[in-house]
């Protein structure tokens, strides 16, 4: 009895016909006419968008394979998000990609083949499924990290990255065998239920380990050691979809997980306090050791550790199984992830610009960049802030979320440590505004912003600060997303 | 009512400014001073406008506009004034206004300098005419920022680098928030609990905040963390060390802007939010915020004695003024609250135009150090007027607003808290002995031929000193146009209510 109906997996189709299509496509027309490439990814992915925007109000949603996999506005919300994502990479690596050495053709059918890969974690309630769809978008990143082949520091990042991201997919592996072995399923729903209300050390384990295997994807704290050189090392557009992308997935298939994990009693009891010390961990060691980075892009990889102890607040909101609850919690993800996304972009396509203008981007590269180029300055101040949590930006908003709704359920000790923690970032995010603004910049280059990248900043700055000021027709969506969730 | 978007006007017109001034060319200074200024001159015209088309014999609040905002949680973007912000709005636009031309000589980075300003402006604005605390919230945070990149380049290097004394204001200020986060989060939570009792959806609007009862152990708590919160912006003994070295590092339209209203959003959000909605917690820490503030008066009156630059004078006597305002806040009754609002306006005209006057001082002479200066009114005989009024206003001279606001508080203060009032009174002879030295040592004494080439204030700079020392004589001398208003929201915002409540169990109370 196979009651599969394409027409909603759409979106998926059409990426890894794209993906594949542009491949094949870069392979036939000679290396000088590639940058033809850069407007077709643009289209398709723009395309592609649209449609996910349709299927979102529009479509039932529906589930395949006996629930394997899921198709509701939670999937659609994240598919929004990833293909956003990939949109903005696109458009601000458009000059960066010219100075790859070699293989500019196949970098965007990449960035797409990853975008698929998160798009099935987001849709996955199979355990296996959801490892599949990890393991396309973690091979990807591989490739991706390591583009800059004649050079030593991205090497590294792509052979540290291997290795970790292995041993954490094992891990994760081991996770879901343990789990298979208790319940004998991998599929979600039918796990919950089998595992009752019998706590032994093994769940126990098996909760650890499918953490541990998540908490790699989304960077928490003890986690996180990868983050930083990868970051560090990767094209700065490629550490951005990193940041934004995979964590969001991570994020996406940890939602599921954990909610339906909550009808088990001994998964939500286990899992709650677990996360609840790893969250208050992440925000206080992630923020801390971002104040004495000097390069931007290790700083903003410290940064994004804080941020997923800040989403994962939003998670640990999800503790008692009544619909209202559920939906704080994770509206408050799922907005905080969508803003992020527009926040982290703004912030690495000036990161980007200004690498491939002066060659580096430690901090003081930054220097007097609000003379030498008042939009990138603008922008880069606007989306630090909105990651500090100011208003009017959005994160203002999505912190709010965020920590109300897990006040809501009694932790006001959680929600305190994020709002101190969120103010003392506000520190290190300062030092960048204040490299750009204290100083002229003597000696440094004027480096204005034009074509895509001024689009893209543009782009992320008005959305920030719209979403900040008018944050409802987000909010909407994500409750709506979030709502679909617990049907 | 028709009357409606004027507030909203009021608000949109720095920003429209500010997004003129955005496409403005870098290089026409002139034309972007001259937009800032009208841009705020528009906002002090609505809101002179609005503060004498107020009905007081209705009170209340007027002018009221509410859009429902952020639905899912309950936000309005909700504006009106009373009798109690409506002072405070037309003090924001005085010295916003007052701010431009204190100003106009600035040539490094015009254009960014103005468009910050503005910025700054309109948060302060927003959050005294807001009635919701979200909307109250975000224009507070707003302001943050932009003071703290106008310090770090307009600012002077002194005792502190600028860039300390920046960073230590905004660590100050946004550590204070995060615990007022904590609490506005803590206070919408419950309402909302009893709202869903009710049946009705969640909600900020401080009117419908304030008419829910909450539990007395919780109104401690967060009145507690409203307090500190409040108190480090009001500046409050042992969190205003930020206060001094935030002003000296500032630029003249900052240390105006910050000294004469931001920080009254502290004492405004321990009326509004404190002792409005949580009364039960304002009796709890009322001895508490008492003590503090005398040794705000006294302590900080002491310390200004001792100051060899002008701005750290200003500084400390600011935090020692804003210990009458806390104290006011603590006697919990209506004369007091009155007398503290009055202050709070008394005290910005006078903090504002303190701070031009040096502003101008320190620009011409390039020292504020005191034992530097002298005999400057041999050659500045205008800066000079201007200046002493400034300070015959801070001793609380008759004649100025700032003693009929002294008198109004002391006179409130007396009848709960005989021993407090006394203590707060002596303040005022410090007060008077580092005015006068100041204003001896830097304005008058034999004339010193190093300063002869100095120019007096003129054309545009006039501008600060005939607003300001028009309206603390107007106010002053006809102190009715003040305290009508002032009374007439003290009474009908429900506050009276309230205080009778409270303040009967407070009398013998304490000490």
């Amino acid at each position: 009895m196979m009651n599969l109906n394409f027409a909603l997996l759409t979106p998926e189709i059409i990426m890894a016909v794209l993906s594949l299509g542009l491949l094949v496509i870069g392979l036939l027309i000679p290396p000088g006419e590639r940058k033809g490439m850069f407007p077709l990814t643009v289209f398709a992915l723009l395309g592609t968008l649209a449609y996910t925007f349709y299927d979102f109000f529009f479509i039932q949603r529906g589930a395949f394979l006996q629930g394997m996999y899921m198709h509701d506005q939670f999937a659609v919300y994240f598919k929004i998000l990833f293909l956003t994502g990939a949109l903005l990479v696109v458009l601000s690596s458009k000059d960066y990609v010219s100075t790859f050495p070699a293989h500019r053709g196949e970098f965007y059918p990449l960035i797409m083949a990853a975008t698929l890969g998160m798009m099935i974690m987001a849709g996955a309630s199979d355990l296996i499924t959801m490892y599949v769809g990890l393991e396309l978008m973690t091979i990807t990143f591989f490739v991706l990290v390591a583009y800059r082949t004649n050079d030593g520091k991205a090497s590294e990042a792509a052979i540290k990255y291997l290795v970790l991201s292995s041993a954490s997919s094992a891990i994760l592996l081991y996770g879901i065998s343990l789990i298979y072995g208790l319940t004998g399923s991998t599929q979600m729903f039918m796990i919950a239920q089998a595992l009752g209300t019998v706590q032994s050390p093994v769940t126990v384990l098996a909760v650890v380990f499918l953490l541990a295997g998540f908490g790699f994807k989304i960077s928490l704290i003890p986690f996180h050691l990868w983050a930083p050189d990868i970051y560090e090392g990767a094209p700065t557009p490629v550490t951005a979809f990193l940041a934004v992308g995979s964590k969001a997935a991570g994020f996406a298939a940890l939602i599921r997980f954990y909610l339906l994990m909550m009808y088990s009693q001994t998964f939500a009891q286990t899992g709650q306090t677990l996360l609840l010390i790893l969250a208050a961990i992440t925000m206080i060691v992630g923020n801390l050791t971002a104040i004495p980075q000097t390069n931007i892009k290790r700083m903003l990889a410290y940064s994004s550790i804080a941020q997923a102890g800040y989403m994962l607040i939003g998670v640990i909101a999800v503790s008692t199984p009544s619909v209202s609850n559920f939906i704080g919690g994770i509206k408050a993800v799922l907005f905080y992830a969508m803003i992020y996304v527009f926040a982290n972009m703004g912030a690495f396509a000036v990161a980007t610009h200004v690498e491939q203008a002066q060659g580096s981007c430690d901090i003081k590269d930054f220097a007097g960049l609000s003379k030498r180029s008042p939009l990138a300055a603008v922008v880069m101040t606007a989306s630090v802030l909105s990651l500090a949590g100011i208003p009017p930006l959005a994160g203002f908003v999505g912190k709010f979320y965020l920590f109300s709704a897990v006040m809501d359920q009694g932790y006001v000790w959680i929600a305190y440590v994020g709002f101190v923690m969120s103010m003392i970032s506000v520190y290190y995010y300062l030092g960048v505004v204040k490299a750009m603004f204290r100083t002229e910049g003597e000696g440094l280059p004027n480096i204005p912003v034009h074509g895509a990248t001024k689009f893209t900043i543009l782009f992320t700055f008005i959305t920030t600060l719209v979403l900040g000021i008018y944050p409802t027709p987000l909010a909407q969506m994500a409750i709506s997303a979030a709502t679909s969730l617990v049907k | 009512m028709s009357n409606s978007f004027i507030l909203l006007m009021t608000l949109l017109a720095p920003v429209l400014a500010l997004f003129i001034i955005v496409f403005i060319p870098r290089e026409e200074t002139k034309m972007i001073k001259i937009v800032a200024a009208i841009g705020t001159f528009a906002a002090l015209a609505l809101s002179v406008f609005l503060f004498f088309a107020y009905d007081k014999s209705v009170g209340g609040l007027q002018f009221t506009m509410t859009i429902p905002w952020i639905r899912d949680i309950g936000v309005n973007l909700g504006l009106g004034v009373d009798g109690i912000s409506l002072p405070m709005l037309l003090l924001t636009n005085l010295i916003g206004f007052t701010a431009v031309y204190s100003s106009w000589n600035i040539d490094k980075r015009v254009k960014d300098f103005f468009v910050l300003l503005l910025i700054l402006i309109t948060g302060v604005m927003g959050t005294f005419i807001a009635t919701d605390l979200f909307i109250f919230f975000l224009c507070y945070e707003i302001v943050v920022i932009p003071i703290y990149i106008m310090v770090i380049i307009w600012g002077s290097t002194k005792r502190v680098s600028k860039e300390y004394a920046g960073m230590k204001l905004t660590i100050y200020l946004l550590i204070g928030s995060a615990f007022m986060l904590v609490a506005m989060v803590a206070l919408y939570l419950n309402a909302s609990h009893q709202l869903a009792v009710l049946g009705q959806g969640p909600t900020f609007m401080f009117a419908e905040l304030a008419q829910l009862q909450y539990d007395p152990s919780f109104q401690i708590i967060v009145f507690g963390l409203f307090l500190f919160g409040f108190g480090s912006l009001i500046s409050m003994f042992p969190f205003h060390s930020w206060s001094p070295d935030g002003y000296a590092g500032a630029p003249t339209a900052v240390s105006m802007i910050h000294a004469g209203v931001l920080k009254k959003i502290g004492g405004y959000g321990l009326i509004r939010l404190g002792v409005l909605v949580l009364p039960l917690g304002g009796r709890f820490w009322a001895p508490i915020i008492a003590v503090l503030a005398i040794i705000n008066i006294l302590y900080a009156a002491f310390i200004a004695m001792a100051q060899k630059d002008l701005k750290y004078v200003v500084g400390y006597s600011s935090v020692s003024h804003m210990g009458n305002v806390l104290l006011a806040i603590a006697a919990l009754n209506i004369t007091s609250i009155n007398g503290a609002v009055a202050m709070m306006f008394a005290h910005g005209v006078m903090a504002a135009l303190f701070f031009s006057m040096i502003g101008f001082i320190y620009e011409k002479t390039h020292t504020r150090n005191i034992g530097d200066l002298g005999g400057l009114a041999h050659q500045m005989p205008r800066l000079a007027t201007g200046f002493m009024i400034a300070g015959m206003a801070g001793l609380g001279l008759p004649g100025t607003v700032n003693f009929i606001a002294e008198f109004t508080i002391f006179n409130g203060v007396a009848k709960v808290m005989p021993v407090q009032a006394i203590l707060g009174i002596v303040g005022i002879i410090f007060t008077a002995v580092y005015t006068l030295r100041v204003i001896a040592n830097v304005l008058f004494g034999p004339r010193r031929a190093e300063w002869d080439h100095l120019k007096d204030i003129r054309g545009p700079e006039l501008v600060p000193v005939v607003v300001l020392v028009f309206v603390i004589f107007a106010t002053g001398i006809f102190p009715n146009t003040l305290f009508h208003l002032i009374d007439s929201g003290v009474y009908t915002s429900g506050l009276a209510k309230v205080l009778e409540t409270v303040g009967q169990a407070t009398i013998g109370g304490l000490f």
